[in-house]
């Protein structure tokens, strides 16, 4: 799987879930999904939801809990690719 | 020492408009928001016309984030919708969402009939049956619980004061203002989001049509079919929407020079506890005599006083018992009653919103002077011929208006009645 590609998808994932919008402008591998997306905690399961049905790959309840960052998810999609 | 209460604004989404002054121009211009809808042919529905309000998908996103959306059904939409309105035209400024303002004075009494059914009937059953709990996601128990149609209206407000989900059948809207109207009297809020809201939907609707309470003889002429006080009358046609209004204070109004459009003078709630003819599907008519009563009792209002009447009147077989338990609550022969009209005949009974929408109505009807045509009864019922000269079948112009009475009866038993009348200090 192509990285930028992967990032791209899970942006796009969380861009519907984003309460400051602002910060997608400059969103990068290190944003913060909580603090600096402002993602409501309850959504992330919608995420990994989400995450799973686009990837078609499984994400456990101690992996989810590990993913803070853009980065973390696309790192944990890229090691199933 | 109590507080006056006054209307300072209004939001409605109906299925003949949306929108305080599309809605007052459907209600004089007597505009149908009954259709056909082919999705409840589709599924063996008896009755396959009802009311829906139109263009929301459009409408939706000028009010609420994608992220909100995701997590509302249409019950929940309606209700935000109508309150984000009836908040702006009270003059009202939002607090920001990433403020940590709150606004402890306001709050929001805005029920509903049945809630989240749609989102109970298509996601949460049909995905927990079929083992797949983990895929619901985070977003059900917020659309089902019964308090989600307030509890998203607090978090798009910034709501710090009683916020709740009355529901009371179809009482629910009015019980909703009566209760804001009583938490304000009482100097424990000074300003109430008030009303009803209620979701379109097959599963929220079949349940009545089993019953066979709705009108199953129009599907070939939907702007017919609901028809109140009629000898033709065959039963409701099932509504949705949302009507909600903003209660205040009359000292905080004036403080802020808000607009006024009437003062809400007295409102009365019982239950008629299914005796004496009573029953869970029909009204005990002492009981609502007895609310009828109650309310124009804290009015302090003369029956002679009251201009007109918005009934609950359904188009089923309790109309005109409806009215003769009117005239005799109020203690006046036929051709000595208020004008009597229904605001069902043009949208159909919204079931939980329906209340909220039509207290929106007759709050309307008193600033800009006029009584609604009710459609549909030119075959009037034959136990009302002796009222004939009092029901309005065209809009009437009636700059004179001073005070209308609101009442709806419920499944249950349960009764309210709410009294406005046009302001004057």
């Amino acid at each position: 799987m192509d990285q930028k590609q992967v990032f791209d998808d899970v942006v796009a994932i969380l861009k519907p879930f984003v309460k400051n919008p602002d910060a997608l402008a400059n969103v990068a591998m290190e944003t913060s999904i909580l603090k600096d997306l402002k993602v409501n905690s309850a959504r992330l399961v919608d995420v990994v939801l989400e995450i799973e049905d686009k990837f078609g790959i499984e994400v456990k309840d101690e992996e989810a809990d590990k993913v803070k960052t853009v980065g973390d998810a696309v790192t944990l999609i890229m090691a199933r690719g | 020492m109590t507080e006056r209460v006054v209307v300072t604004g209004l939001g409605v989404i109906a299925p003949n408009g949306h929108g305080k002054d599309a809605f007052a121009s459907a209600l004089r211009e007597g505009k149908s928001g009954i259709r056909f809808h082919q999705h409840l042919a589709d599924v063996g529905f008896a009755c396959q016309v009802g009311g829906i309000p139109e263009n929301v998908e459009e409408i939706r996103s000028k009010y609420l984030s994608e992220e909100e959306l995701l997590a509302m059904n249409a019950n929940m939409i309606y209700a935000a919708i109508a309150s984000i309105d009836a908040w702006a035209d009270a003059g009202l400024k939002r607090i920001a969402p990433d403020s940590d303002e709150v606004d402890w004075d306001a709050g929001a009494i805005v029920g509903t009939g049945i809630g989240g059914m749609d989102t109970i009937a298509e996601k949460l059953v049909p995905k927990t049956d079929a083992k797949k709990v983990s895929r619901l996601g985070s977003t059900m128990v917020e659309q089902i619980m019964s308090s989600g149609n307030s509890a998203r209206i607090a978090g798009l407000l910034a709501l710090g004061n009683q916020v709740t989900t009355n529901s009371s059948a179809c009482n629910t809207g009015t019980e909703a203002v009566i209760d804001a109207f009583l938490r304000i009297r009482e100097g424990r809020a000074k300003r109430m989001l008030a009303g009803g809201s209620e979701g379109h939907s097959k599963y929220i609707w079949a349940g009545f049509d089993a019953m066979k309470v709705l009108n199953r003889t129009k599907n070939d002429a939907p702007e017919q079919a609901s028809r109140p006080m009629s000898a033709s009358a065959a039963g409701f046609v099932p509504g949705s929407g949302a009507g909600v209004l903003m209660l205040e204070s009359l000292s905080s109004a004036q403080e802020r020079g808000a607009r006024i459009y009437a003062e809400v003078l007295g409102g009365y709630v019982n239950c008629g506890g299914h005796r004496m003819g009573g029953s869970m599907t029909a009204p005990n008519a002492t009981g609502v005599r007895r609310c009828i009563q109650g309310a124009v009792a804290m009015a302090g209002v003369r029956a002679e006083e009251i201009d007109a009447i918005n009934g609950h009147l359904t188009a089923t077989f309790a109309d005109p018992r409806e009215i003769a338990s009117w005239s005799a609550a109020l203690g006046l022969a036929p051709d000595e009653m208020p004008l009597l009209h229904s605001t069902k005949s043009l949208i159909g009974h919204a079931l939980g919103a329906a209340g909220g929408i039509e207290c929106v109505a007759s709050v309307l009807e008193l600033h800009h002077g006029f009584v609604h045509g009710s459609l549909n009864c030119e075959d009037l019922h034959p136990e009302l011929t002796a009222y004939a000269g009092r029901i309005v079948h065209e809009t009437v112009d009636r700059p004179d208006l001073r005070v209308i009475a609101k009442a709806s009866f419920g499944f249950g038993d349960v009764n309210g009645c709410v009294l406005f009348r046009k302001f004057a200090n």
